[in-house]
């Protein structure tokens, strides 16, 4: 896809994801929009999928997996943006009998989520479980999965992280979204977690960074670089340095919009300075 | 009354250990993990035979459940496999989000389940794992009596599409159900005994018990119905109402808190469907400690005796 394809993905997306929080006043616009340029760039360029016919197992297929589940509303939209299911189903997200649950699950067998997420940190055990499987079925397409960077203050993920490299698991690329907020505010002021690089590497991590997390070439080069590492024996981290809240201004810079909706001015704001590209669901 | 007769005492995680052990070579699908207890739960025949489908996490339970998860996605069949502590209460959180939320077709083995573990004491003996596993929508939960039992259970699970909680133990005990695991069916009780005065409902270690009071009774002029409910959930209400329309009263016994366990479920369905006395040998709602587990299950009411005190106290409410 173009540069100006993607581009135009993005823009819809951010759309969608502010109204469909503004539509059931709950939600997590902040982490969403900080990733938007990763999972547009994963979904339509970087992974090999099928987006018309959904497996479970996906063989063959890149494997996503979507640890911090809150951000649920982006990868609802590019799910559907990507032809998972109806683009009109992202009208029902929250909603009572939807398939779009506030946090990702497979219970009501919605086309491209393979596990449930939302409770913290277990997404990293169940990509290397997957890893794993495709290496006994001889299937040589990648894993891949998206962290908060709070996230990692679960134990869970370091066990993880722990197991991928003794055991070589080197068919999986984990992203952390390293925007250095949480709930009750900064990362380093909830709890300090130094330097994640210097921890991913002293776990036997090949470690990549991205700077500029939202930008659609940074985070493609990064992609290709780091797909391009694996098969040589160690798992592959990527530390992206995202913007909470990106393409909207005033959610941008502060961790407020961790998991409040916009109101109606806020919205009509926020559409503003996203352009309807691709036709609002 | 049917007798039983001891073959020889056995342990039932000898039982995991060699059904596995089978399902390996009949089943590619099937992969194990295990949490640094390979010998402790009898999974070393599996993973010397196929050390590619042998799975060795350290001591990291959690990472454990989540990469069983993932496995499932790809078509693999995980056994994990640890202590019964280890496998439901450390990790709840992973077993409720990642595998029963998320329907993965993970097979839970916990073995050292109980009292009966001995003289680790009470960090290690859970007396909650069956409440705790019984909760969780989509569970499965089985404990077997015995090692000819646990081994038939092993290879029934993996033809069953979801999760399971297989729970089973490590002291040895006798073992007298058939050799080539007739008489279990996953969901469906096993009636031991035919009786017309009280039933016995027992699970795990305590069907042996159960067997052992009801020959005393017998020998006194009491009709005992006794059933080995292997499986915990889904419940055979059938079985259960059948017998105890006929008998009026039931003692259910099991190796497990009073609280959350087969005796619970039992009177679940005895209170909605037909009401009937009933008497829990089971613990009551306590931890428990160190010593030999002969001396554990004795002071904590949950051998032959307590069973013929309960049936004599059951009775006496009809």
């Amino acid at each position: 896809m173009s540069a100006q394809d993607l581009h135009a993905v993005v823009s819809q997306v951010r759309r969608d994801i502010v109204r469909m929080v503004h539509a059931v006043n709950s939600g997590h616009p902040g982490g969403s929009l900080g990733c938007t340029e990763f999972l547009v760039a994963l979904y339509f360029e970087q992974m090999n999928h099928n987006a018309k016919s959904f497996s479970m197992n996906g063989v063959g297929e890149d494997l996503f997996f979507l640890s911090n589940g809150h951000i649920s509303p982006v990868i609802y939209s590019v799910l559907a943006r990507a032809g998972y299911f109806p683009v009109e189903e992202l009208a029902t997200f929250r909603k009572i009998n939807t398939r779009l649950q506030g946090h990702p699950t497979t219970h009501d067998n919605l086309p491209g989520i393979r596990i449930a997420s939302g409770s913290l940190g277990q997404g990293m055990s169940v990509a290397i479980g997957a890893a794993e499987a495709k290496k006994l079925n001889k299937d040589s397409s990648l894993v891949y999965t998206l962290h908060g960077d709070g996230e990692l203050q679960e134990g869970q993920i370091w066990e993880a992280a722990m197991y991928a490299s003794a055991k070589k698991v080197d068919n999986l690329i984990c992203t952390v979204d390293v925007n250095e907020k949480q709930i009750d505010g900064s990362t380093d002021e909830v709890l300090a977690m130094g330097s994640l690089h210097a921890k991913f590497e002293a776990f036997g991590w090949h470690v990549l960074s991205i700077e500029k997390g939202n930008d659609l070439n940074a985070i493609l080069a990064a992609l290709a670089e780091a797909k391009a590492a694996t098969g040589q024996s160690k798992p592959i981290c990527i530390l992206m340095h995202t913007e909470m809240g990106n393409g909207v201004d005033f959610m941008m810079g502060t961790h407020k919009w961790h998991g409040v909706a916009p109101n109606d001015e806020q919205l009509a704001s926020a559409l503003a300075q996203n352009a309807e590209t691709l036709g609002d669901y | 009354m049917k007798k039983y007769t001891n073959t020889g005492n056995k342990d039932t995680r000898s039982g995991f250990g060699a059904g596995l052990q089978e399902l390996g070579n009949e089943n590619e699908n099937v992969v194990a993990l295990c949490a640094d207890l390979t010998g402790s739960l009898k999974m070393n025949a599996f993973a010397d035979e196929h050390p590619e489908r042998f799975f060795q996490v350290g001591i990291a339970e959690a990472n454990m459940m989540g990469i069983a998860a993932g496995m499932t996605i790809g078509g693999k069949i995980p056994f994990t496999g640890t202590f019964a502590n280890f496998s439901t209460g450390r990790v709840y959180d992973q077993i409720r989000q990642s595998i029963a939320y998320s329907g993965k077709n993970v097979k839970i083995c916990a073995s050292h389940a109980g009292l009966t573990l001995g003289e680790d004491g009470a960090t290690h003996q859970i007396l909650e794992d069956i409440g705790l596993m019984k909760m969780l929508p989509h569970m499965l939960v089985i404990n077997p009596c015995d090692y000819n039992q646990t081994k038939a259970a092993t290879k029934a699970i993996a033809t069953h599409e979801g999760p399971v909680y297989l729970r089973f133990g490590r002291p040895s005990v006798a073992n007298f159900t058939p050799a080539d695991g007739a008489g279990f069916t996953i969901g469906k009780a096993d009636v031991l005994t035919e009786g017309s005065d009280v039933t016995i409902i027992a699970t795990g270690h305590l069907v042996w018990e159960a067997i052992q009071a009801a020959e005393v009774l017998e020998a006194q002029g009491i009709s005992v119905e006794v059933i080995n409910m292997h499986t915990i959930k889904p419940l055979d209400e059938a079985a259960i109402l059948a017998s105890v329309g006929k008998t009026g009263c039931v003692v259910t016994a099991e190796e497990h808190n009073r609280h959350g366990g087969l005796g619970e479920s039992i009177a679940q369905v005895l209170t909605t469907k037909n009401p009937a006395p009933q008497e829990f040998v089971a613990v009551n709602d306590s931890f428990g400690e160190s010593g030999k587990p002969a001396q554990l299950m004795e002071k904590y009411g949950l051998n032959t005796e307590a069973i013929e005190a309960a049936v004599k106290k059951v009775m006496g409410r009809k």
